[in-house]
């Protein structure tokens, strides 16, 4: 390894972490240009941590197995839904409810996340914007199964959660059966700021579970399919099969997260809550510093951190410097997708260059030889 | 043998043009046929079809000539549409009456679809083999800009800002006593009173495929071409393949701007702020449906696709509801587009990278 001096250590240190640095300075620039007080910035951060973390961090296995940013989540979040919307249905409330709500969308989610998987492994190469489709075809079906087979097919009999007309599910349910059960379930104060210990728990239990995984066979499968697809299925692994499985995971997770992040918010948007989920959990991620084909933990909470605080921060922000929130909102998405593109084409140049480079060392190596 | 023949013709046609085509095609007809039965009118049905298939054609032949070059499904549409709609409104802001302000529209939206386009060809440039997915970022963070940027652009006619503040752009302008109907008027035919051709439209799109024909058979089209099916091979024979492919996505954003003002001027309204947002998918799916792959592409599969896509867009709703009382239409409309494009995404395709 070549010994770098300091200033080629910061300007990599720099070039390695664009996106969080960026972030810090707007949320710099955009915390006091809103007003807010330190104690409401913390304790709104805090409620996105709990949010949002778990669903992020059913990102990271796709990643490990080398097929970019999973935007086929959204899979997970429609399969979370319908259990949430059977768990309702039935009326089953509180944790029993929960748990009750996650162990239906787990065979839902396995079944999508084999389908994604399998359509993924025909279209290798160009997974991520093979996973984004999936998400919108997906949505197509969500939509036939809950609009229309929801009622007729699968018996509701709850009538306050069907339409009007006799069937189909509502535009919003109520999920005050399980509204912040988990939440709240232990709760500590410091500092007047409410932590909920028992959703911190969960996921840092998934977190465990991921840092145990990737140390597993299988988990060192994954990272051997996500270096060199050739190179692992001459040492013997099973690639379609260990890509299938990283999606099933993945889908899993992001089924349990959206249960998570439902009943932190207490209603379900039925035709609305998961479509903007894989976006929204894939810039955090990226705003992190994860690349698309690196990402860990540290990622995951550094990200959810700084793009909620941007998230937070911009609308007021937005009103009290031009004096038009609708500004702010507009500047929040169009950063959002501005991370997305600016890490994607980083990712692409920085994988072009890697190649170069190779080839370069390659042919100097094969020269040096007498 | 007899029998023999045809199902080997059959298998060969089904695997040319692809299964899930021939069921799209066979579900239009299908509609066509159950039109009558449901009591809808077939010559309105056609009319709106014709009408719609002239509104979007030129959005879809915008997919052409990036598909040409190798840079694949062009999700970045949306980037043109904002030039279109950069020239629009101020065509709209100059304030001059009549079809002239579309050809005002037009003039003014071509800069910005030049320096727009050029800039995003040597950003996809950049980024060979993941263009599709930075394509749809892209379009998504330049509607998002341009979101910003329709509330703070200094615009003051009357019929186009917020009338209580005076400032920032509707999010939907009319524009009656513009274009509205420029050409959809232009020598249009009334068949009888459901059924009326517009001429003037049809002929547009027809100009402008085939000039992107005659363009394809051109010394520079047919470099396109070759550097679509094999770069290596083209950069042998001394063609410079950033150059093609920036023109051909030059050629793509200005064909995506002159689409969307078609599209106003038979809509009536342009649809600023998160309207171009998910504009691209109903194009490149239509433009599959029409048998493109992710690697070819011509002007049939534009005219044949754009045909059942909107066939089918315009004819479910009508039938379906008065078939089975419910409007299932929307869930038709995202599980064929989508299933369309994830089956073209799928396909092996030859040269991959």
């Amino acid at each position: 390894m070549i010994k770098m001096t300091n200033s080629q250590k910061v300007i990599r240190f720099l070039a390695n972490n664009t996106v969080p640095i960026l972030f810090l300075v707007i949320s710099a620039i955009g915390i006091p240009l809103s007003g807010y007080s330190a104690n409401y910035l913390v304790s709104e951060v805090i409620v996105r941590l709990v949010r949002n973390s778990f669903l992020i961090v059913s990102l990271l296995i796709p990643i490990l197995a080398g097929m970019g940013l999973n935007f086929g989540m959204t899979l997970g979040a429609m399969a979370g839904q319908i259990a949430l919307i059977f768990i309702t249905d039935w009326g089953i409330v509180g944790i029993p409810g929960m748990f009750l709500a996650m162990i239906i969308s787990t065979p839902i989610s396995i079944l999508l996340g084999w389908w994604c998987g399998k359509i993924l492994n025909m279209a290798k190469g160009r997974e991520m914007v093979t996973s984004y489709i999936i998400g919108f075809f997906m949505n197509g079906i969500y939509q036939l199964v809950v609009l229309y087979g929801m009622g007729p097919v699968i018996p509701i009999r709850n009538k306050a959660l069907v339409l009007p007309r006799g069937y189909g599910i509502r535009n919003t349910v109520n999920l005050a059966g399980i509204r912040k059960t988990l939440d709240n379930l232990v709760v500590i104060r410091i500092a007047r700021v409410p932590i909920p210990v028992a959703t911190f728990a969960l996921i840092l239990l998934l977190c465990l579970f991921v840092l145990w995984f990737k140390k597993t066979k299988l988990g060192q499968d994954m990272r051997a399919v996500g270096q060199d697809m050739e190179v692992a299925r001459a040492a013997g692994i099973r690639v379609e099969h260990t890509r299938v499985i990283s999606i099933i995971i993945s889908t899993v997770f992001a089924g349990y997260g959206m249960i998570l992040y439902l009943q932190n918010i207490g209603t379900l948007n039925t035709y609305n809550s998961h479509m903007q989920i894989g976006m929204f959990s894939v810039a955090a991620l990226l705003v992190g510093g994860a690349t698309v084909a690196k990402a860990n933990i540290r990622n995951v909470f550094l990200g959810v951190t700084l793009f909620h605080l941007m998230f937070i921060v911009s609308p007021m922000a937005g009103k009290n410097l031009i004096g038009q929130a609708q500004l702010g909102e507009y500047f929040r998405v169009f950063v959002s997708y501005g991370v997305i593109t600016i890490s994607l084409v980083l990712y692409e140049i920085r994988k072009k260059r890697e190649l170069a480079l190779a080839g370069q060392s390659l042919a100097q190596a094969q020269e040096a030889q007498p | 043998m007899n029998i023999a023949v045809p199902i080997t013709l059959g298998k060969r046609f089904v695997k040319s043009f692809g299964l899930p085509r021939i069921i799209i095609a066979l579900f239009l007809l299908s509609l066509f046929i159950l039109a009558p039965i449901a009591g809808v009118n077939v010559g309105t049905s056609f009319s709106d079809t014709l009408n719609r298939f002239g509104m979007n054609a030129i959005m879809v032949l915008a997919m052409v000539p990036m598909i040409h070059s190798g840079c694949g499904l062009n999700f970045g549409l949306p980037l043109g549409i904002i030039a279109g709609l950069l020239g629009a409104t101020i065509s709209l802001q100059i304030n001059i009456p009549g079809p002239t302000s579309f050809l005002l529209a037009m003039l003014f939206a071509t800069p910005f679809a030049l320096i727009l386009g050029w800039g995003y060809g040597e950003l996809l440039n950049r980024v060979k083999g993941g263009e599709m997915m930075i394509a749809t970022y892209v379009g998504f963070s330049s509607v998002a800009f341009m979101c910003i940027m329709w509330l703070l652009l200094p615009f003051n006619n009357p019929t186009m800002v917020w009338g209580f503040s005076g400032r920032g752009l509707r999010t939907t302008i009319s524009v009656e006593g513009y274009y509205l109907h420029a050409l959809n008027d232009f020598l249009a035919i009334r068949l009888s009173r459901h059924l009326v051709i517009p001429t003037g439209m049809l002929l547009f799109f027809a100009l402008f495929a085939f000039f992107i024909w005659a363009f394809l058979h051109t010394k520079v089209g047919t470099a396109m071409t070759a550097v679509g099916s094999n770069p290596t091979f083209a950069r042998a024979s001394g063609i410079n393949v950033d150059r093609v492919r920036t023109l051909s996505v030059v050629m793509s954003t200005w064909l995506g701007a002159i689409g969307i003002l078609v599209y106003q001027q038979s809509f009536g309204f342009i649809q600023l702020y998160m309207g171009p947002f998910y504009m691209a998918l109903p194009a490149v799916s239509a433009i599959l449906i029409g048998g493109a792959s992710v690697n070819k592409a011509s002007i049939l599969n534009v005219i044949l696709g754009t045909f059942l896509f909107q066939g089918i867009v315009t004819m479910t709703p009508s039938v379906m509801n008065s078939l089975i009382h419910t409007d299932m239409s929307e869930v038709i409309r995202i599980v064929v587009s989508n299933g369309m494009i994830l089956y073209a995404l799928t396909r092996r395709t030859e040269g991959a990278r």
